[in-house]
C-alpha cells in the first residue's frame, strides 16, 4: 500500500532578527491510511512547526515532502490552498471559528473554496453537523454554543470534504474534562470509520488514544513508538 | 461553465459578506457611505438639473418661431472680454431704412418683419394704471408671429395701420388683467404716456418661461413706436423668416450679405451687426450648461476621490480586524484569489450602495429643481449608470491594495492573531 505521507529529511528554518531557529531540524515521517499517531514534545521542540508542514500550511526550507503521491514542497500557494480544501481537515485548539456565522455557515465555508452548488453545500454541511450530533444546533452562533458544542462544529467542518488527513492541534486543550471526553470519543470513531487522525497534545492521557506516538525535542524526532494500551484512560 | 458559475458564486459571496460586514458595522459603514453619496449626489444633481432645464430650454426657445432669424445690433447674451462691449456699442444702430431696404432687396425670405422693445410704466385705463414697467413692443403686422404667440380675441394689426401710424394696440393678457378686471378690453381706449391707443386685439395666455411671465406686453404699430418712444440708441431688430428648413442657411447667408451692403460694411471687416437664431442661443446655453458641468464634475472628483480615501481607510481597518477570520479561511482552503475577491467585492458593494444613495438623492435633488422651475422632470439614466460605474471603478480602485494586503496574509501568522 503506498504511503499517505512521507516525510524526508524536512527541515525549517526561521530567520529571527538575524538568527536562525531551526524549528524542524531534518524529520523524516511516514504516515499509511488509517493511522491514529499523536505528536507529543515540549514547547518549542517544533510540533506545531510539524503539524503546519503536513497541513500544507508551512512549506520546508529543505527535504521532500509527499502527500498521496504529490510534491508538496514543489508547490505554489494556489496548490497548497486546494491540497488543504480537498485533502486535509484542521482541528484547532481555540476552534477558530468564524463568530458571526452560524454553525451550519460555518461548516459550508470550505465547500464555497470547493466551488460546491449551494444545495449540494447545504445538504453535505447538515449531514457533517449530524454526525457529531448537532442537527439541533446548526442556526446557533458560535457564542451561543457551549466548548465541546463548538469544537464539534469544528470537527464537523474539518470532515464535510471528506478529507484524507485530519489533523487535531490539541483539541481538548480549551474544554473542560467532560467536553475533552466526548471530543476524544468522536475522533475515536471516526477513527475507526477509516479515517487519519493525527493528533498534536501535551497530555500523555490523550496521545495514549493513538496508535502511535511521534515524541519531538529540539526540531527532531526523539521517539517514535507504537501505543498498544489505546483508550484504556479516557478520564 | 464550471468557472462561469464559480465567478457567480464568488459575487454572490462577496454580496452576502458584505452585506454581513456592514450589518456588523452600521454606524462605520453608514459613513463611509456618506461620502460617496454626497459625491454622487452632486454630479447625479446637477446632472438632472440642467437635464431639466435643458429639455425646458428646448421646448421654449421656440420662443422665436421655426425657421427664423433676427439680425439686431447686439448679441442676445454678451459675454465680452476686454474692450468687446465698447466695439458692440461702436456699432451703427440699425434704422427703419435699413428694414425697408432689406424688405425690398431680400427675395429668399417667406417675410421680413421688424421689431423693437422699450420699458414703459406710464400706461392706464381710466383710473388703472399698471403701477410698474411692461415691455412696449413696437412691430409690423407680423408682430404676433415674431413673438410666437397667436390672438385670443379681436384682430392682429393691418398694413395700413402700420403706413398711417394708427393708435391701436394689441395687449398680453397680463396687462389685460390688472387694466380691465371686470370689462372686456376691445375697442376701449387705453392712455400711454398720455396719448390714447384704442385696443384691438388680445393675445393668448402663454404663462411663465424661467420664471418670468411671457403675457406682460404692450404691442403698438412700429411707425407709432418710432415717432414717440425712440432716441438715439433705439436700434431695431429685423426678423427674418425662411420658407422651409431646407432654404433656412441660404436665406441667412442673403440676409447677412444683404445687410452688409446695406450697412457698407467694407469686405475685410467682420458684420457690425449679430445674428440671433435658435441654433445660436442653444449654443450660448450648451456654454453655460457646459461650465456648470465642468464645475460640478471636478467638485464631484474631489468628493468622490475623499469618498474613495474613506473606502480604503474602512478597509484596512476592516482587513486588520479580521485578520483571524482570514487565517481560518486560507487554513480550509481560500486562495489568494478567493480572499482578495471578497474583500473587492466588499469594497465594490460598499460604494455602490452609497452609490445607489446618491442617485436616488440626486434626481430627487435635481427634480426639484425642475419643479421650482416648473419644467417637467426627467431621469436621466445615462447619468445613474455612470454614477454606479465609477462607484464600482471607486471601489475597486480604493478596494485593491487593503484587498491585496489580507491575499497576501500569512495563513500560520494570521491563524496565531489574537
Amino acid at each position: 500500500m503506498a504511503d499517505l505521507i512521507s516525510l524526508n529529511s524536512i527541515k525549517r528554518h526561521y530567520d529571527v532578527g538575524g538568527e536562525i531557529v531551526r524549528a524542524l531540524d531534518g524529520v523524516d515521517l511516514t504516515i499509511n491510511k488509517n493511522e491514529y499517531i499523536s505528536i507529543m514534545g515540549p514547547s518549542g521542540s517544533g510540533k506545531s512547526t510539524l503539524m503546519n508542514m503536513i497541513g500544507c500550511l508551512d512549506s520546508p526550507s529543505e527535504g521532500i515532502y509527499e502527500f498521496e503521491g504529490e510534491l508538496v514542497h514543489e508547490m505554489d500557494d494556489n496548490q497548497l490552498a486546494s491540497i488543504r480544501n480537498r485533502k486535509i481537515g484542521f482541528v484547532f485548539q481555540t476552534f477558530n471559528l468564524l463568530p458571526k456565522a452560524t454553525a451550519l455557515r460555518n461548516v459550508e465555508v470550505p465547500l464555497i473554496y470547493a466551488n460546491i452548488s449551494r444545495s449540494e453545500r447545504i445538504e453535505k454541511a447538515k449531514k457533517a453537523l449530524d454526525a457529531v450530533g448537532l442537527n439541533d444546533r446548526m442556526h446557533h452562533k458560535p457564542n451561543e454554543l457551549s466548548g465541546g458544542q463548538r469544537q464539534r462544529v469544528a470537527i464537523a467542518r474539518a470532515l464535510v470534504n471528506d478529507p484524507s488527513i485530519l489533523l487535531a492541534d490539541e483539541p481538548t486543550g480549551n474544554l473542560d474534562s467532560k467536553s475533552g471526553v466526548e471530543i476524544m470519543k468522536i475522533l475515536d470513531s471516526l477513527h475507526d470509520d477509516g479515517n487519519t487522525i493525527i493528533l498534536v497534545t501535551h497530555e500523555e492521557y490523550i496521545a495514549d488514544h493513538a496508535d502511535r506516538t511521534i515524541h519531538l525535542f529540539d526540531g527532531k524526532i526523539k521517539e517514535d513508538r507504537k501505543t498498544s494500551k489505546r483508550r484504556s484512560v479516557s478520564s | 461553465m464550471a468557472k462561469f458559475s464559480h465567478v457567480k458564486s464568488t459575487i454572490r459571496e462577496g454580496f452576502r459578506m458584505a452585506i454581513e460586514a456592514i450589518r456588523q458595522n452600521k454606524l462605520r459603514s453608514i459613513l463611509t457611505l456618506l461620502g460617496i453619496s454626497i459625491g454622487v449626489f452632486s454630479v447625479i444633481g446637477v446632472m438632472t438639473a440642467i437635464r431639466t432645464l435643458e429639455s425646458s430650454v428646448n421646448s421654449q426657445l421656440d420662443i422665436l418661431g421655426t425657421n427664423t432669424f433676427t439680425i439686431q445690433k447686439s448679441p442676445a447674451i454678451q459675454i465680452h472680454g476686454p474692450g468687446g462691449d465698447r466695439k458692440i456699442r461702436q456699432r451703427k444702430n440699425i434704422t427703419y431704412t435699413h428694414y425697408e431696404e432689406m424688405k425690398r432687396k431680400a427675395k429668399l425670405p417667406l417675410r421680413v418683419s421688424v421689431l423693437d422693445e422699450t420699458g414703459e410704466r406710464n400706461i392706464r385705463y381710466k383710473d388703472k394704471t399698471l403701477k410698474r414697467s411692461a415691455e412696449l413692443l413696437g412691430a409690423d403686422e407680423w408682430a404676433l408671429r415674431s413673438i410666437n404667440t397667436y390672438l385670443a380675441d379681436g384682430r392682429n394689426f393691418t398694413p395700413d395701420d402700420i403706413r398711417f401710424a394708427r393708435n391701436v394696440t394689441i395687449l398680453g393678457p397680463d396687462i389685460v388683467d390688472i387694466l380691465f378686471p371686470f370689462e372686456d378690453p376691445i375697442g376701449r381706449a387705453i392712455k400711454i404716456k398720455g396719448i390714447d391707443y384704442t385696443v384691438i386685439g388680445v393675445t393668448e395666455r402663454k404663462g411663465q418661461a424661467f420664471g418670468q411671465s411671457q403675457d406682460d406686453f404692450v404691442l403698438i404699430p412700429i411707425s407709432l413706436y418710432i415717432q414717440r418712444f425712440s432716441n438715439r440708441w433705439t436700434s431695431l431688430a429685423i426678423v427674418f423668416e425662411a420658407e422651409s428648413a431646407d432654404m433656412y442657411e441660404k436665406t441667412m447667408d442673403e440676409a447677412i450679405g444683404l445687410m452688409r451692403v446695406v450697412r457698407k460694411v467694407p469686405v475685410e471687416e467682420e458684420n457690425d451687426f449679430s445674428i440671433i437664431s435658435n441654433e445660436e442661443l442653444m449654443e450660448t446655453f450648451a456654454g453655460f450648461t457646459g461650465g456648470i458641468k465642468i464645475f460640478a464634475g471636478s467638485v464631484s472628483v474631489i468628493a468622490l476621490l475623499v469618498a474613495g480615501i474613506g473606502i480604503m481607510n474602512i478597509m484596512l481597518v476592516s482587513v486588520t480586524e479580521r485578520i483571524k477570520e482570514i487565517g481560518i479561511r486560507k487554513a480550509i482552503g481560500a486562495t489568494k484569489r478567493d480572499i482578495l475577491s471578497q474583500f473587492l467585492m466588499e469594497a465594490i458593494f460598499l460604494s455602490q450602495f452609497g452609490g445607489v444613495v446618491g442617485v436616488i438623492l440626486g434626481i430627487t435633488g435635481g427634480n426639484i429643481v425642475a419643479i421650482v422651475l416648473n419644467v417637467p422632470a426627467v431621469v436621466p439614466m445615462d447619468w445613474a449608470f455612470y454614477g454606479m460605474a465609477v462607484c464600482s471603478l471607486i471601489g475597486i480602485g480604493f478596494g485593491i491594495y487593503p484587498a491585496w494586503r489580507a491575499a497576501n496574509l500569512d495563513p500560520i501568522e494570521s491563524l496565531r492573531f489574537e
